[in-house]
C-alpha cells in the first residue's frame, strides 16, 4: 500500500485512492497513419517490464482525476518523485527519494525531513 | 458429574499460589468431551497443562501424539478446534494464544476417533517409507484421475479443522491509523521504546499480540530500578496511558508490514471474553497504520533442539517452562531433563525446581560453559552434564525418560556410552532465532549472524528500526538500551528531536555474563539419522531430519525447492520453531554454511487473521455500494423483478399477476410494439461536454464525423480503443455549437468518462474542452411505441409531427410542467422518445406518464424486453454482441467510420492494420434456426459441417438469443467467419447434450428493414 504524492493536490494520500494506468511518456504517434503495422504494434502494444527505475502514470481517480507521473523502483517500491503531466523529470543514476516520493514523515509534512539510515 | 471442588483438584500441575491468574474466577471448560477447569488469566494451553493433559493432538502425517511445546504463537502442535455452535467454529486456535473463558468448548483437530486413541496413528507406524518426503508427488498424483479420491482421504485423515457451517453472528470492523512512531511488540525493548518516542513528543501506537504488555517480563524474576519486572512494566503502561499521544493495544497481532511503512493489526477484542461478543462489541477490529517510523520490537523466539522422539509429549521448549511457571502457576511435569546450548535455559531448570519439582539433570552440549547462571545452577545443586547431549526421549503418549551421551566438541558424533536418565518432561534449548518475519514482509532479505546463530533483519527502504532480541540484544539491559536508543532515533527521524539524556532503567541481573552459544542444531544419534528413531524437525508438518538429507540426496538444493518438497516451514506456524533447524540440517548435508543456504521468505500474514477481520463491516448491504434510479419506489410498487448491472438495480421485468417471466416479457413486448411501452433508461451513462474544442474532440475519440452536427441535433457513436476494437457506443447530442451531451453503455460510464480525461490532459491539454458526469443528475425514460408520439403529447406543448420533430433530433420542451430534453432517439426500432428531467423530478414525470398513458395501456418494460426488442431491430450491445477482438466492420458498422476525417482518430490505425482488414474475420450476423422455436444458447459454438470429426472447426459463435413475442419466433444474433459474404448459408451448432441446431445466416435486422416504424 503506498503513500503517493498527488502533484496536482500537493498531499501525500493513501493509494486506495489511486490507479495505475501503466508506463508513462509514450506519446501518441503524430501521424499514425504513415506507421508501418510493425511500428504502430510496437507504440500500442510493447511496454518495458523494468527492474528498478520505472516511469508510470496513475490517476487521482478518486481525488482531482488528474493523471500524473510516477518515478517509482519496481524492487524496493521507494517512490522517488511524482510529476505532473507533460512535465520530465532527470533522474541521477542513483536516485534518492525527493519531496514528492515516498513520505516518511507525516506529521510534520515532507519540508523538514532528513532521512535517518535504518539501523 | 463431577463437582466444582473435584473440578479444581483436578489440576495436579497447578502451584498453590503465583501467577498472573484469577483463583476466584475459575472458569470451566470443555477438551474433547471432557469437563475441565481453569482461571481467569489463564491460556487454553495453561489450563490443559494445569489439567495434566498430555496429548492434544494427533500429527498430520504420522499420526503421532502430540503435545504443547511451547507457550506462545510460535507453537506448532497444539492447534485446536473452538467453538460451541455450528455458527461459532474456528479452526486452527493456538491453544498457547487463546485465552481462557468460561464454557469453552475445545477439541482436536487431528485425530479420529480421538486423539488419545487414533486410527492414523497406526498407519503412521506402518508408513514411515510410504510417508517420505514429497509423498504426495511420489505416491498421490498418479494415476491422475485418482487424485479426488485420495485428496478426501488426506484431508479426512489430516484433519485440518472444519469451518463453520452457519454464518458467523459477530460484527467485524477497521480502523485507521496514523501514527509518527508505531512500536511492534511490548516486552522490555519494545516498552523502552515507545516511552523514549513518546517522551520526545511522538504520536506512539504500541502493539503486542499478548494479552499483557511485558513480554518476557512476564515471566521474568529480574527486578528493574528496585521493582518487580510487572511493578515495572505497570509504571511504563501508566505513563504511556497519561499521554493522550499514545495508543496501546493488546491482543493485536501486527500480522503484515507493507510498502511504505503501512501496517495492519488484528486486534482480537471479545475472544477472550466468550464463543460470541457481547452485543455491540466488534469482536475482531483490523487497523491499518500508516506510521513515520517503525521499531520492530519482536523479540525472537527460543527453538528446540533436534533429537530422536523430541515430539514426544512433555518434550517442550525450555523457556516455556518458565512462562507457565511464572505467568501462569503451572508446572507441566514432575522430573526434568533440560537440553541446552547456550545460558539462557539454565533459569527455567532453577525455576522449575523453585516450584518444588525435580530437576534431573541440566545436560549441556558445550564442554565447558562459563556464564554466571551456571553457577547459580550449580549452588542449587543441579547436576549438570556437559559435553552432553539427549540423543533420544523414551516413551509412548509422555515422555518416561531421556537417553544421554557425550559427543565431541563440534557435536557431531556420539563419543561414550548412553544412559537413560528417568523424567516425565524433557525441555531444550538450541538458541534463540529473532523473530524477522514482519521485516521480510516489505522484501528486506534476513541475514544470517553467526554472533547471534540466527538470522536478523536485512537492509530495508523503509524507515524502519529494529531493537532488542530481534537484533541478537540476549540480556534485560541490552534490551532496556537498545530500546530506548532505537526509540530515540525513530521518534527523531519521525520529526521529535530531542536532546535530554535517556533516563535509562537498570534490571539487577546476575546473569550479565553470558557464555557463548553452540553451534548445534541436530543432535547425534548412536545410529546415523536414517537409521535413528525420527528426530522432527518441523512438528506441524512431521518434517524430519532424515526427510530433509534424502531431500538433498534427491537433489535438492534450494531452500525454497527443500521448503516445497518437505513441506518444511509451511502451516499455521510458518517454520517459527523448525525452520532454522531445517536449513542447519540442509546446509550441514550440502557441506554449505547457513549463509549460503540462506532462508525462505516470510510474507504476510505473521500469523492466521480471521476472514471476517478481513472483511470488517463490508458485508451483506455494506459489501458494495447499490445505485438506485429516481424511480426506484414506483418499481417497487409495481412488481419489477431486479438485475444488477454494475451497481445499479434495474427493473429485469414486471409481474404483478403471478405470470412466468416468459410471459410476463411477451407481454411487455407486445405492448410496446401495438401500443406504448416505457422504460427506465435512468442508468445510461451522460457525459455533459463543453468548451470549443469539444466538436473537434468528439471527432477524435469516435469514429464517425461531428463536424457538420448542428445544435438540436443526436448521432450514434462508435468508441474504439486504439487497437481498432469496439469499446463503447451510444448517442451524442448537440445542445449547442460548443456543448454535447455523450450517453454511454450503462456498465462503461466511467470507463468512458476516464478515457476522456486521460486523452485531454495528457496528449491533447493544448483542446478547449471539459468533461463532466451528468449520469446522476437527469431521470431518463424512454417511451416506444407507435402510440408514443401521442401519448407524448398530451403532457407536453411542442409540435411532435415528423416534419416539426423528425428522428434523431431533440428539443428543449416543459413534460408535466417541468423543464426537460426530449431526444427523439430510438434503442427499439419504433416511434420513440426519450425524455429527460431533473432528476428529483423524475418520479413526478413518470407518474404523470402512467396517469396519462392509461388509455393507450401504457406497459413498463424492464431490460429483458430492452434486449429483445433492440435484437429484433440488430442494435448492437457492446460487451454482449462484441468482446473487444471486434471492429466496426466486424459488425458491419462500416457506416459509423469516417476515414476522410483529417484528423486520425482513436482506433483508426488499428482497425486498418493488415489483420483488421481480412475479409474472413468473424463477423456480426442474425441467425435464424430452421426450427423457429428451438432455442440457440448464447455462446453456443458455429460450424460448417456437423459431420466433420471431433474436434471441429468452428467458425464463430452465437452473442445474443432471444424469443420474440412479435415476429412469433427465436431470433439470434452471432458472429460467423466471413458471415456478411455467407447470406441465405447455413451454419450448425452442434450443442452439450448431442443435439445440433441449424440455423440460415442472415441480416441482423429482423424487422422494420426500412425504417418506417422508426421514422414515422
Amino acid at each position: 500500500m503506498f503513500l503517493i504524492h498527488c502533484p496536482y493536490c500537493g498531499e501525500h494520500r493513501e493509494e486506495e485512492e489511486f490507479h495505475a494506468t501503466g508506463q508513462a511518456h509514450l506519446p501518441r504517434p503524430l501521424d499514425p497513419d504513415s506507421m508501418t503495422d510493425e511500428e504502430w504494434g510496437h507504440w500500442l502494444y510493447y511496454r518495458k517490464n523494468t527492474r528498478g527505475v520505472h516511469r508510470e502514470m496513475w490517476v487521482h481517480a478518486a481525488g482531482c482525476r488528474k493523471f500524473f507521473n510516477v518515478a517509482r523502483n519496481t524492487q524496493t517500491y521507494e517512490i522517488y518523485a511524482t510529476y505532473k503531466s507533460g512535465e520530465t523529470l532527470d533522474l541521477p543514476e542513483n536516485p534518492t527519494v525527493t519531496e514528492t516520493g515516498s513520505i516518511l514523515n507525516m506529521a510534520h509534512g515532507a519540508s523538514d525531513i532528513t532521512k535517518e539510515q535504518s539501523s | 458429574m463431577m463437582s466444582t471442588h473435584q473440578l479444581k483438584l483436578q489440576q495436579r500441575n497447578r502451584l498453590a499460589s503465583g501467577g498472573r491468574i484469577n483463583r476466584r474466577k475459575p472458569l470451566i471448560f470443555n477438551f474433547d468431551g471432557r469437563r475441565l477447569m481453569g482461571y481467569e488469566g489463564d491460556t487454553l494451553a495453561s489450563a490443559l497443562l494445569a489439567n495434566g493433559i498430555d496429548v492434544v493432538g494427533r500429527s498430520f502425517k504420522y499420526g503421532r501424539p502430540r503435545g504443547i511445546m511451547t507457550a506462545g504463537v510460535e507453537e506448532p502442535n497444539a492447534v485446536l478446534q473452538i467453538g460451541s455452535t455450528e455458527s461459532t467454529q474456528i479452526p486452527n486456535v493456538k491453544a498457547t494464544e487463546q485465552s481462557l473463558y468460561h464454557g469453552l468448548v475445545s477439541s482436536p483437530v487431528n485425530g479420529w476417533p480421538s486423539a488419545d486413541h487414533d486410527v492414523m496413528g497406526l498407519f503412521g507406524k506402518l508408513g514411515g517409507a510410504l510417508m517420505s518426503p514429497g509423498f504426495y508427488y511420489k505416491t498421490f498424483m498418479w494415476p491422475k484421475s485418482q487424485w479426488e479420491n485420495y485428496e478426501k482421504f488426506i484431508r479426512r485423515a489430516a484433519g485440518l479443522g472444519k469451518a463453520p457451517t452457519k454464518p458467523d453472528v459477530d460484527r467485524y470492523d477497521h480502523m485507521h491509523h496514523h501514527a509518527d512512531v508505531m512500536v511492534v511488540g511490548a516486552g522490555p525493548s519494545g516498552l523502552m521504546a515507545a516511552l523514549q518516542a513518546s517522551r520526545q513528543g511522538a504520536r506512539v501506537l504500541l502493539a503486542d499480540e499478548r494479552s499483557e504488555f511485558g513480554g518476557s517480563l512476564l515471566h521474568s524474576l529480574e527486578r528493574i530500578d528496585g521493582m518487580e519486572p510487572m511493578d515495572w512494566v505497570e509504571s511504563v503502561v501508566n505513563e504511556l496511558s497519561d499521554n493522550p499521544k499514545v495508543t496501546m493495544l493488546t491482543r493485536a497481532t501486527v500480522n503484515g508490514y507493507h510498502d511504505h511503512n503501512f501496517l495492519t493489526i488484528s486486534e482480537r477484542r471479545t475472544d477472550h471474553l466468550g464463543d460470541t461478543s457481547p452485543d455491540g462489541t466488534a469482536r475482531h477490529r483490523f487497523h491499518k497504520v500508516r506510521a513515520g517510523s517503525v521499531v520492530l520490537a519482536t523479540g525472537a523466539h527460543e527453538r528446540p533442539l533436534v533429537f530422536a522422539n523430541n515430539d514426544l509429549p512433555g518434550c517442550m521448549i525450555a523457556s516455556s517452562l518458565s512462562h507457565y511457571i511464572h505467568r501462569f502457576a503451572v508446572v507441566p511435569g514432575n522430573s526434568l531433563v533440560l537440553m541446552t546450548n547456550n545460558d539462557s535455559a539454565y533459569q527455567s531448570a532453577i525455576d522449575w525446581l523453585d516450584a518444588g519439582r525435580k530437576v534431573v539433570a541440566i545436560v549441556d552440549t558445550r564442554k565447558s560453559p562459563e556464564g554466571r547462571v551456571v553457577d547459580l545452577a550449580l549452588e542449587r545443586g543441579i547436576r549438570v552434564l556437559t559435553g552432553s547431549v539427549i540423543i533420544e526421549a523414551k516413551g509412548r503418549k509422555r515422555v518416561s525418560g531421556a537417553v544421554v551421551a557425550p559427543i565431541n566438541a563440534q557435536g557431531t558424533f556420539v563419543t561414550g556410552d548412553t544412559r537413560w536418565l528417568p523424567c516425565d518432561t524433557i525441555a531444550s534449548s538450541g538458541g534463540w532465532s529473532p523473530v524477522v518475519h514482519l521485516s521480510c514482509h516489505t522484501g528486506s532479505r534476513p541475514v544470517w549472524s553467526e554472533d547471534v546463530l540466527g538470522f536478523v533483519p536485512g537492509p530495508t527502504t523503509e524507515q524502519r528500526y529494529t531493537a532488542g532480541s530481534i537484533s541478537g540484544k540476549a540480556t534485560v539491559n541490552e534490551c532496556l538500551a537498545d530500546g530506548a536508543s532505537q526509540g530515540r532515533v525513530a521518534a527523531a527521524a519521525a520529526g521529535h528531536q530531542s536532546n535530554d539524556d535517556i533516563n535509562l532503567p537498570v534490571a539487577a541481573s546476575g546473569n550479565d555474563v553470558v557464555g557463548d552459544t553452540m553451534p548445534i542444531y541436530l543432535v547425534p544419534h548412536t545410529k546415523p539419522v536414517s537409521r535413528a528413531p525420527k528426530q522432527f524437525v518441523d512438528m506441524q508438518n512431521d518434517v524430519t531430519a532424515a526427510g530433509i538429507e534424502m531431500t538433498t540426496r534427491e537433489g535438492f538444493e534450494s531452500i525454497e525447492h527443500v521448503k516445497r518438497y518437505t513441506a518444511l516451514g509451511f502451516g499455521t506456524d510458518q517454520g517459527k520453531t523448525g525452520n532454522i533447524n531445517g536449513m542447519a540440517i540442509v546446509a550441514k548435508s550440502l557441506n554449505k554454511t547457513i549463509e549460503e543456504t540462506g532462508t525462505t521468505v516470510f510474507r504476510p500474514n505473521y500469523t492466521p487473521v480471521s476472514f471476517g477481520v478481513v472483511a470488517g463491516a463490508h458485508t451483506d448491504a455494506l459489501f458494495d455500494p447499490q445505485r438506485f434510479t429516481p424511480m426506484h419506489t414506483w418499481h417497487l410498487e409495481n412488481g419489477a423483478q431486479f438485475e444488477n448491472v454494475g451497481q445499479w438495480k434495474r427493473p429485469l421485468f414486471y409481474t404483478t399477476t403471478g405470470e412466468t417471466m416468459e410471459e410476463a416479457i411477451a407481454r411487455e413486448q407486445l405492448a410496446t410494439r401495438n401500443n406504448v411501452g416505457i422504460l427506465d433508461a435512468s442508468t445510461l451513462g451522460k457525459i455533459d461536454i463543453q468548451g470549443k474544442d469539444a466538436r473537434e474532440f468528439l471527432g477524435r475519440v469516435y469514429t464517425n464525423a461531428w463536424a457538420k452536427l448542428a445544435p438540436g441535433r443526436c448521432r450514434y457513436g462508435l468508441m474504439c480503443g486504439e487497437d481498432g476494437m469496439v469499446m463503447d457506443d451510444g448517442v451524442t447530442s448537440c445542445l449547442d455549437e460548443n456543448h454535447f451531451l455523450m450517453t454511454t453503455t450503462s456498465g462503461g460510464a466511467a470507463r468512458v468518462l476516464s478515457w476522456l480525461e486521460i486523452y485531454h490532459q495528457t496528449e491533447w491539454p493544448e483542446m478547449e474542452v471539459y468533461f463532466n458526469s451528468v449520469t446522476d443528475q437527469w431521470a431518463t425514460m424512454s417511451i416506444a411505441g407507435p402510440d408514443s408520439r401521442k401519448l407524448l403529447a398530451s403532457l407536453t406543448e411542442i409540435d411532435l409531427s415528423a416534419e416539426a420533430f423528425g428522428f434523431m433530433d431533440w428539443r428543449a420542451a416543459n413534460v408535466a410542467g417541468v423543464p426537460a430534453r426530449i431526444f427523439r432517439i430510438s434503442f427499439t426500432g419504433d416511434l420513440s422518445y426519450e425524455i429527460n428531467v431533473p432528476a428529483q423530478y423524475g418520479l413526478h414525470v413518470w407518474k404523470a406518464l402512467f396517469k396519462a398513458g392509461a388509455e393507450y395501456n401504457l406497459t413498463p418494460y424492464g431490460t429483458e424486453t430492452m434486449h429483445v426488442l433492440r435484437a429484433e431491430k440488430g442494435f448492437i450491445i457492446v460487451g454482449q454482441d462484441t468482446d473487444g477482438s471486434v471492429t466496426p466492420e466486424d459488425l458491419n458498422h462500416g457506416w459509423a467510420v469516417a476515414n476522410n476525417k483529417p484528423f486520425s482518430f482513436i482506433g483508426k490505425r488499428g482497425m486498418n492494420r493488415a489483420d483488421c482488414l481480412r475479409s474472413d474475420r468473424k463477423q456480426l450476423v442474425g441467425l435464424l434456426t430452421t426450427d423457429p422455436s428451438v432455442n440457440l444458447p448464447e455462446g453456443a459454438q458455429a460450424v460448417r459441417d456437423p459431420e466433420q470429426e471431433i474436434p471441429m472447426t468452428m467458425v464463430g459463435h452465437v452473442t445474443s438469443s432471444y424469443h420474440s413475442a412479435f415476429l412469433g419466433r427465436r431470433i439470434a444474433m452471432g458472429v460467423i467467419k466471413d458471415g456478411l459474404q455467407r447470406m441465405g448459408e447455413k451454419v450448425y451448432f452442434p450443442l452439450v447434450d448431442g443435439t445440433t441446431v441449424e440455423a440460415t445466416i442472415c441480416s441482423t435486422v429482423f424487422l422494420d428493414a426500412d425504417s418506417t416504424r422508426q421514422k414515422s
